[in-house]
């Protein structure tokens, strides 16, 4: 090789490398400064107290349950409907019938709609259709159908996955088709489907432009109840970031930690599983 | 899969004495279905949602001022409702971030399928969806309390809330999106292509970019859309770090506002039903619903037009 091209090359991998410290240095800056103006808030107050007017006196607690409540309506309903959306679509529709093809593209439609606009779609409706309020179930709903999609498609990807010599044995033993998916399909698809479902969760959970618009009162001074008024802890960690006191500053980034902390770690432990069951047909 | 199993089914029935229906296995059908029209429903509310509101909007004030007004005040007196301040305010953010994540989420794209070993992929690629996964108003804070003081230190006069710290964040947030569908892509070329090049002398440069890149250049170019399309989309990051000024300005060091950032601050405040104000929530919710979803139709075109075909 000639030495320009050598050089040319050496200039090449250096980009490339350029690229992958901006991307990394940018997340481990962003971590690390999270925990450092976090950390002297990160306190027991934190978990256990209301929030207030006074920084000093302020804490996370009703958010942080209220997420903690939110992440469990989203698995109850997001799991269920998504995966049966996911049965569907794999093992049942006819692509040739016109609406099966219209659920296919809505669902792809769907996963590119901008989260605000769910919290329109919630916000209209608790206003002037069903007057539920702002209230916990509400926001849950709205986070269910803002990640269906993430769900509908992991699943599918899962199911995909299942070769379908499984399927014709078991159909030559007699099964009915239920039988085949209910017995075959699905255990072996559980692992894929695990691992979008936990994904699609832990988005859920630092969703906010959605809540923002449907729920979260800034001062909730009480425990939230499934019908009752909340606020999440990604909304509370906004509001924090909009107090013009700066030790409302470090309390937003000590709630950051928290929220860091459940998102992070939901993300391990999919991807964990994902390498664990990682199976070769 | 589809055809095997109908031809597997007739000969099915064709050895049973009779034909039976199965009632079970109809009703766990018509469950499915249902479960399926649940996203259907979604889209026709979301819909009707933005629709009927947006109607009682256009009903006071016309589409033409609404759409080519170059002023957005609608709490002040006399109100105005030209919306372009807010879509400039959305492209400008969209096209700066662009900027940032094309070229770095291909960069590390190329790495990680073409130069990582494959252990280190394999560390990496985990790590990258890390990135992926930080929640949005963490982002914001992170662009409103870090990266606007940073680039104040270093002498760029950004206002407190600008669009250039935003997009900074937001491009950086949008490097594992456009990355991994590019990987993906580049993953799916066949090996006898780049055997093929090294065997003509190319060396990995030459490989890399006239061979993997123009070879999946369908996905890249999906990648790009799609990661356009959520930073038109995104809100928290705007909404902290940019502020709330509509204006029309192609100055990033500027406090701006994006359609998302407007609806984000006006649903979260007590707005009487019914308001204007109020109405205007979905006009621009409309908007932004109609730009997103033609971006998405354009990705599926563009995709078809430049798919190139390996077994």
């Amino acid at each position: 090789m000639t030495s320009s091209r050598v050089l040319k090359n050496r200039a090449f991998e250096a980009a490339m490398l350029f690229a992958m410290v901006v991307a990394f240095g940018t997340l481990a800056v962003l971590l690390v400064d999270t925990l450092v103006t976090g950390w002297p808030q990160l306190d027991a107050q934190l978990f256990s107290d209301s929030p207030s007017t006074q920084p000093e006196e302020a804490g996370a607690r009703p958010a942080i349950l209220a997420t903690l409540y939110l992440g469990l309506i989203v698995l109850a309903l997001s799991v269920p409907i998504g995966v049966l959306t996911a049965i569907y679509l794999e093992e049942y529709a006819d692509r040739k019938r016109w609406w099966n093809r219209l659920i296919e593209v809505n669902i792809q439609n769907l996963a590119a709609v901008p989260s605000i606009v769910y919290g329109i779609l919630g916000l209209a409706f608790i206003v002037r259709g069903v007057g539920i309020g702002r209230v916990v179930l509400a926001g849950g709903l709205i986070l269910t159908l803002v990640v269906l999609p993430t769900v509908v498609v992991a699943s599918r990807e899962a199911i995909r996955a299942v070769p379908d010599s499984i399927r014709q044995g078991a159909f030559a033993l007699g099964a009915t088709k239920w039988q085949v998916v209910w017995r075959q399909v699905l255990p072996a698809a559980i692992p894929g489907m695990a691992t979008g479902s936990i994904l699609a969760l832990s988005r859920a959970v630092g969703e906010t432009a959605p809540l923002i618009m449907v729920g979260a009162i800034v001062y909730v001074a009480f425990d939230p109840t499934l019908l009752g008024p909340y606020t999440a802890l990604p909304v509370q960690i906004y509001n924090w970031t909009k107090q013009p006191d700066p030790t409302f500053q470090t309390l937003a980034a000590a709630g950051a930690i928290v929220l860091l902390a459940i998102v992070l770690s939901m993300n391990a432990v999919a991807i964990f599983l994902r390498n664990r069951y990682r199976k070769q047909w | 899969m589809s055809a095997q199993d109908a031809t597997l089914g007739q000969t099915g029935t064709l050895a049973l004495p009779r034909k039976r229906i199965r009632w079970g296995e109809v009703l766990v059908q018509g469950i499915l279905f249902l479960a399926a029209a649940v996203s259907v429903l979604t889209t026709v509310g979301i819909v009707v949602s933005l629709l009927v509101p947006a109607g009682e909007f256009f009903r006071e004030v016309s589409p033409r001022d609404f759409l080519t007004g170059t002023t957005w005040a609608p709490l002040f007196e006399p109100a105005h409702f030209g919306v372009l301040p807010l879509v400039v305010g959305t492209f400008l953010i969209s096209l700066l971030s662009a900027l940032v994540a094309f070229p770095l989420g291909v960069g590390v794209a190329i790495y990680l399928s073409e130069y990582a070993r494959p252990r280190a992929a394999s560390v990496l690629k985990p790590a990258l969806e890390i990135l992926a996964a930080i929640p949005t108003v963490v982002l914001g804070y992170f662009a409103l309390t870090f990266v606007t003081p940073l680039l104040r230190d270093l002498g760029v006069q950004v206002e407190i809330f600008n669009a250039l710290s935003a997009s900074l964040v937001l491009g950086v947030m949008l490097i594992p999106t456009v990355a991994s569908l590019s990987e993906d892509a580049m993953a799916a070329v066949p090996r006898d292509l780049r055997q093929g090049g090294y065997a003509l002398g190319a060396d990995k440069l030459q490989v890399s970019t006239r061979i993997v890149v123009p070879a999946a250049i369908s996905g890249i170019i999906a990648a790009f859309v799609l990661a356009f399309a959520r930073a038109v989309g995104e809100t928290m990051i705007v909404l902290i770090a940019a502020g709330q000024l509509p204006q029309i300005t192609f100055d990033p060091r500027e406090t701006i506002e994006t359609m998302t950032a407007f609806i984000g601050a006006t649903g979260n405040g007590d707005v009487p039903t019914g308001s204007i104000e109020y109405k205007t929530i979905f006009a621009v919710g409309l908007t932004l619903f109609a730009i997103t979803y033609a971006i998405n139709l354009l990705s599926i075109r563009l995709v078809r037009k430049f798919r190139e075909v390996y077994e």
